[in-house]
């Protein structure tokens, strides 16, 4: 069935594809703003693509970007970097157990490409569907995601140089988080969380070394513990 | 001599921001990749080991996501400045509520980039200016 008309393609690997289309949308823009924010900090193109391919983590790179851009010590840089990128912990952990059977070697190239996107459209699928070979349907929402992240990231740098600043599309950057933590607040503690970081990020927006998003993020984790403690 | 051209070639290049490629950049590429990937490998190659994900763990990094992201948007969105009125009437601010609107309403990311743009333009360009 999956080899008619000659087509090489496993046919989970080809839904994964097909599955991961609809959220390209939202993954084109931010691909495009990561470009256009790292032109703006000042990044050559190989310092943009070099971003994209070695951490490929938008958030994060988008951070790292504007702490870059902005003079600040390269402990801050790195240290706000890895905190917004620890969630992917959680991630690794709920989808392991998909990947256990396969080859150590197998596990660390899978690894390589998980992503928000490509964590939860597997994690629902394997869910729904208990019969799709885990790493086909994953590989194929993954790589199409690197993709189509990697193209975006080269198009933004070279658009980015030939807008006027005066647009402000690097203002698109809080926006595409905006839209991510929309949905993140989904419950009591997670929203306490969300509203205690932003707040104590403007607070904190005058500390020296940049540290107010860092001390924000911790403030934050703190205050959705808490609530989640007190109910 | 040599040392007047590079001089000269360095004066150059740093008159041009972003054709210069800085070790401090790469350096936070390298260490940050290094950090993200072993963030995602950790449970994925531990698994087989131990069972379960000790709920030490899980719980703070239920809340990484919100926190995280509230502390990079906010004070995009706001600064604030003596008097309640200079720190509304701020077009970001607006721009970011319009934006946030949509983003619960939708759950769109294209959807909320297009909105919170546009407001803000709308106000940069016509309203304020």
């Amino acid at each position: 069935m999956t080899r008619m008309n000659g087509s090489v393609l496993h046919e989970d690997l080809v839904a994964g594809v097909r599955d991961v289309i609809p959220l390209m949308l939202g993954i084109v823009p931010f691909a495009l703003v990561a470009g256009i924010a790292a032109v703006d900090a000042g990044l050559t193109l190989a310092e943009a693509v070099g971003l994209s391919v070695i951490v490929f983590a938008g958030a994060s790179q988008l951070a790292a970007i504007d702490l870059l851009g902005s003079n600040a010590p390269l402990a801050v840089v790195i240290g706000t970097a890895a905190v917004i990128n620890l969630r992917m912990v959680m991630y690794s952990a709920s989808i392991a157990p998909h990947f256990a059977d396969y080859a150590r070697r197998t596990r660390a190239a899978l690894a390589y490409l998980l992503t928000d996107q490509a964590y939860a459209l597997s994690v629902a699928e394997y869910e729904r569907n208990d019969g799709r070979s885990r790493w086909h349907y994953y590989l194929g929402a993954a790589a199409s995601l690197w993709v189509v992240w990697q193209i975006g990231t080269v198009v933004g740098v070279v658009v980015g140089a030939g807008v006027p600043d005066a647009w402000g599309l690097t203002f698109a950057v809080p926006l595409v988080f905006l839209a991510l933590l929309v949905p993140a607040m989904k419950d009591r503690p997670t929203t306490a969380a969300g509203l205690a970081g932003g707040a104590v990020a403007v607070a904190a927006a005058g500390l020296p070394l940049n540290l107010g998003l860092l001390v924000g993020a911790v403030s934050g984790i703190v205050v959705g513990l808490l609530t989640e403690a007190r109910e | 001599m040599t040392g007047i051209s590079d001089l000269a070639g360095l004066s150059v290049l740093s008159a041009l921001p972003g054709l210069v490629s800085s070790p401090r950049v790469w350096v936070a590429i390298v260490v940050i990749g290094i950090a993200t990937y072993s963030f995602r490998l950790s449970f994925i190659h531990l698994f087989g080991r131990i069972d379960e994900v000790p709920e030490r763990i899980r719980r703070p990094l239920k809340y990484v996501p919100p926190a995280v992201l509230a502390a990079l948007v906010f004070p995009d969105l706001v600064t604030v400045r003596p008097g309640v009125v200079a720190t509304l009437a701020d077009e970001r601010l607006i721009a970011g509520v319009a934006a946030g609107a949509v983003a619960w309403r939708t759950e769109n990311v294209f959807a909320t980039i297009t909105v919170g743009m546009v407001v803000l333009w709308l106000f940069r360009f016509v309203v304020f200016a």
